[in-house]
C-alpha cells in the first residue's frame, strides 16, 4: 500500500547528550537491534524501523503508518521499557526529531558531522551495517530504504568531495599518511619498530592495512619484541642486532622509554649510506625523544616527533572544521531531494485517496438518482456510469500533474495538506480504519 | 579553419586545467577523468591545426616561430598524457596544463600565425630531426615542472606547513619516477633527433657542423641529462639534489631553444 503521509521519526542519545554510563544502558547488540525493530512494528508503534547503536550513539529511526503527533513519546516509552530504565532517568538525555529534522540528523550522522571525531569514517560503515541488517530482516520499507540509501550517498559524497574526512586526525595515522607522501604506495616497503608502545603498535596496524611488506620489532626486552611481533605479524630482532638491521627499513617507528636518544645522528647517517641514500621516514613517538634532533638535517631522512605529528593533527582538525559548510551544503541538497521524493509520493497518494472519495460519492449519487429513473435502460445506465467515471478522471488529471511536478516542494506539500483538510480525507480514512478494526474485533470475539 | 582549431585547443586545455585544479581541492574521480578527456580533446584539436598548417608547408610545421612553438605545446601535451596514463597519476595535471594553457595562449593570441611564403621542402629526415628534437625539449620541460613540484613537496615535508593541496600531491617517489620517465623520453628523442640531423647534413654537404653552437649546446644537453639519470640513483644525489639538477638542466634547454636559435647558430634560426 502506498503510504499516504510520510513522517520519519527519530529518538536517541549520543556522546553530546548522555554520558557513557547512560549510553551503555541504552546500547543494542545487533540481535537486540533487530528484535527491537520487530517489536516496534509488532506493537503498531512504527511501520518501518531501524536501530542504530554504536559506542557513541543509540538511535531509533522509524516511520509510522499514519501521522501521529506523539509518535516519539511512544518510541521513548518503548526504549525505556526495552532497556528497563525509569523514564525519570532520561532527564533530557534523549533527542527527538520529526520529519525533515530527523532526516537531517541522519544525514549529518552519515557525513560524520555529528561524530565525536569530526568526519570519522567508521560511522558510515556502522550505518551501512545497521541498515543492511534491518533491510535483510524486513524491518524497513520504502521510506526508510530511501532515507538510509540517501544517507549513505551523503556520507560518500561528503568524504569524496570535501576535506571533512580527508586528513589524518590521530598521531598514528598522521605518521602513516606522511610516509605515503614520501613513498606513495606502501606495498612492499619495510618498517622497523623500536620499542613496544601502544601508539607504535597503532602505527604498525595502519601500515599493515596499507599492505606494508615486512615489519621487524626491536625491543630491549626480547620477549616483549616477540609479543608485539606476533601481534603485528612481524619478526622480532634482538636489541644487540639493531645496528645491523637499521639500514634495511624504509620506515622507522621508535617508541622506547628511558632517558636520552637511542639513535644518534651518526648511526642513522651510516644506515642511510648503507641503503644507497634511499629515503628513510622516521616517526619518533618517544618522550624523551628517541632520535637525536640533529638527525633531522640528514639528507633524505624525514624525521617527525610526537609534537610535530600532534601539530599536524591540530592543523588537520582546523582544516576539517573549515569544511563543515561544504558538507552541510551536501546534506541540504539531499534533504531537498528527499523532500521532493516525499512530495511526489504524497501527491500520488492524495490523488488516489481523492479518486476513491469521489468514486464513493459518484456511486452513491448514481444509486440514488437512477433509482428515481426506472425507464433508463441497462445500456444507458452503463453509459452514464462511464461518463461520470471519465468526468472524475478528467477533473483529477490537472491537479495530479500539478501536485506531482509543479512549484516548490514546500508549496506542493502545503497544497497536499490543504486538499486533505478540504475533503476531510484523514477523518474519512480514520473512520474507515476504525470500522475495520471494530469489525476485526467483533470477528475475533465471535 | 586552422585558427578555429587553435582556439578550440586553447579552450580545451583551459577547461582541462580547471578540472585538474578542481581535483586538487575536491577530488572526484569523474572530474579527473573528464580533465584527461578534455586534455586529449585539446591535443586532437591542436593536431588537426598542425596538420592543416603542414598541408600548406608540405612538412612538419617547424619553419617559423609559431609553427615550432605549436609543435612544442602539442608534444608537451602528448608526453604528459602518456606519463599520466603510464603512472596513473593526475595530481600534477594542473601544473602541466597551466604551462600548456599559457604557452598556447601566447602563440595563439600574440605570435602572428601566417608566414609570408611557404618554406622550402627539406625532406623526411629533416622533418624527423626537428620533430624529435622538439619532442625532447617538451619532455625536458615536463621533467622541469615535475622536479620543481618535487622540491616544493620536499620543502613542505620538512617545514611541516601542509596546505590542502599537499595531501593531494603525488608522493616524492612518484614525482621522481615521473621526472625520470620524462627525461628518458627526452634523451631518447634528442639522441635520435641528433642522429637524423647529422645524417641529413652529411647527405646534403658531405660534412658535419660540429662547431655550430646549436650542435655544441645540444650535445651538452645530452650529457647533463644523462648525468642526471646516473646521479639520481647515487647515494649523495638521490632525491632533492637530483631534482635541482634536473630543473637546472632545463635552463640550458631554454638557452638552446631561444638564445642559441635566435642569435648564435647559422642553421637553426626560426626567424
Amino acid at each position: 500500500m502506498r503510504p499516504s503521509r510520510i513522517q520519519v521519526a527519530l529518538i536517541g542519545c549520543n556522546h553530546r547528550t548522555a554520558p557513557v554510563e547512560f549510553r551503555e544502558r541504552v546500547a543494542f547488540t545487533p540481535e537486540q537491534a533487530l528484535h527491537a525493530a520487530d517489536e516496534l512494528r509488532r506493537q503498531g508503534i512504527l511501520e518501518e524501523a531501524v536501530v542504530l547503536s554504536t559506542c557513541n550513539r543509540s538511535e531509533l529511526y522509524g516511520v509510522a503508518s499514519e501521522v501521529q503527533p506523539n509518535i516519539t513519546d511512544a518510541m521513548e516509552l518503548f526504549l525505556t521499557s526495552f532497556h528497563r530504565i525509569p523514564r525519570g532517568e532520561l532527564n533530557g538525555r534523549l533527542y527527538r526529531w520529526m520529519g525533515p529534522d530527523a532526516v537531517r540528523h541522519l544525514f549529518r550522522v552519515a557525513a560524520g558531522l555529528d561524530s565525536m571525531l569530526l568526519g570519522e569514517a567508521e560511522i558510515l560503515g556502522q550505518l551501512k551495517t545497521a541498515y543492511g541488517q534491518a533491510l535483510d530482516h524486513g524491518a524497513t520499507g520504502p521510506v526508510l530504504n530511501k532515507v538510509f540509501q540517501s544517507a549513505l550517498e551523503v556520507g560518500k559524497r561528503v568524504r569524496s568531495e570535501t576535506e571533512v574526512g580527508a586528513r589524518p586526525m590521530s598521531v598514528a595515522f598522521a605518521g602513516v599518511k606522511l610516509a605515503e607522501r614520501v613513498f606513495g604506495n606502501l606495498k612492499g616497503r619495510t618498517a622497523l619498530v623500536l620499542g613496544a608502545g601502544t601508539v607504535a603498535e597503532q602505527v604498525v596496524e595502519h601500515l599493515r592495512n596499507r599492505g606494508i611488506g615486512g615489519v621487524r620489532v626491536v625491543n630491549r626486552s626480547y620477549e616483549r619484541a616477540q609479543e608485539l611481533a606476533r601481534r603485528v605479524d612481524g619478526e622480532a630482532v634482538s636489541w644487540e642486532s639493531l645496528d645491523r638491521v637499521l639500514s634495511a627499513p624504509d620506515i622507522l617507528v621508535t617508541s622506547v622509554g628511558g632517558a636520552g636518544p637511542v639513535l644518534a645522528r651518526e648511526s642513522l647517517e651510516a644506515a642511510l649510506a648503507a641503503r644507497g641514500g634511499k629515503p628513510v621516514f622516521v616517526v619518533d613517538l618517544g618522550v624523551p625523544r628517541n632520535v637525536a634532533p640533529e638527525a633531522a638535517g640528514l639528507y633524505n631522512l624525514y624525521l617527525y616527533n610526537i609534537d610535530d605529528l600532534g601539530e599536524i593533527v591540530e592543523q588537520n582538525k582546523k582544516a576539517r572544521e573549515a569544511e563543515i559548510p561544504r558538507a552541510e551544503a551536501i546534506v541540504n541538497e539531499h534533504i531537498a531531494k528527499f523532500e521532493s521524493w516525499r512530495a511526489t509520493l504524497e501527491a500520488g497518494s492524495i490523488v488516489d485517496d481523492l479518486r476513491d472519495h469521489l468514486h464513493q460519492h459518484r456511486e452513491m449519487l448514481l444509486r440514488e438518482k437512477l433509482a428515481e429513473m426506472p425507464d433508463v435502460s441497462p445500456e444507458e445506465r452503463a453509459r452514464i456510469a462511464h461518463i461520470t467515471e471519465e468526468l472524475i478522471e478528467r477533473v483529477l488529471d490537472q491537479p495530479a500533474k500539478r501536485l506531482r511536478h509543479g512549484g516548490a516542494i514546500r508549496g506542493r506539500l502545503g497544497a497536499i495538506e490543504a486538499l486533505r483538510h478540504l475533503f476531510g480525507l484523514d477523518e474519512e480514512k480514520a473512520g474507515l480504519e476504525g470500522e475495520e478494526k471494530l469489525g476485526r474485533e467483533e470477528e475475533e470475539g465471535n | 579553419m586552422g585558427h578555429e582549431l587553435a582556439y578550440l585547443s586553447l579552450a580545451l586545455y583551459a577547461a582541462s586545467f580547471v578540472c585538474y585544479a578542481w581535483i586538487l581541492y575536491a577530488p572526484q574521480l569523474w572530474i579527473g577523468r573528464f580533465a584527461t578527456v578534455l586534455l586529449a580533446g585539446g591535443i586532437v584539436a591542436q593536431y588537426f591545426a598542425l596538420l592543416e598548417r603542414s598541408h600548406w608547408t608540405h612538412s612538419v610545421p617547424y619553419d617559423d616561430l609559431y609553427g615550432s612553438m605549436s609543435l612544442f605545446a602539442w608534444l608537451l601535451g602528448v608526453t604528459y598524457l602518456g606519463l599520466e596514463l603510464f603512472h596513473r597519476q593526475r595530481s600534477v595535471g594542473a601544473f602541466v596544463t597551466l604551462v600548456l594553457v599559457a604557452w598556447t595562449a601566447l602563440i595563439t593570441l600574440i605570435v602572428p600565425q601566417a608566414a609570408s611564403t611557404p618554406p622550402p621542402a627539406r625532406g623526411l629526415l629533416f622533418a624527423l630531426h626537428v620533430t624529435l628534437n622538439t619532442w625532447a625539449y617538451a619532455a625536458f620541460a615536463l621533467s622541469f615542472v615535475l622536479s620543481v613540484i618535487y622540491l616544493v613537496q620536499d620543502w613542505v615535508l620538512r617545514s611541516r606547513k601542509m596546505s590542502v593541496a599537499f595531501w593531494r600531491f603525488p608522493a616524492l617517489d612518484v614525482l621522481d619516477g615521473m621526472a625520470r620517465s620524462s627525461v628518458y623520453v627526452g634523451l631518447g628523442a634528442l639522441s635520435m633527433g641528433v642522429v637524423m640531423g647529422l645524417i641529413w647534413e652529411h647527405r646534403l654537404s658531405g660534412s658535419y657542423s660540429w662547431a655550430d653552437p646549436k650542435v655544441v649546446v645540444t650535445l651538452a644537453i645530452l650529457v647533463v641529462y644523462a648525468a642526471y639519470l646516473r646521479l639520481s640513483r647515487s647515494t649523495k644525489w638521490r632525491g632533492a639534489r637530483a631534482s635541482v639538477l634536473c630543473a637546472s638542466n632545463f635552463l640550458i634547454v631554454l638557452f638552446s631553444y631561444t638564445f642559441v636559435n635566435l642569435y648564435l647558430t647559422r642553421f637553426h634560426r626560426y626567424l
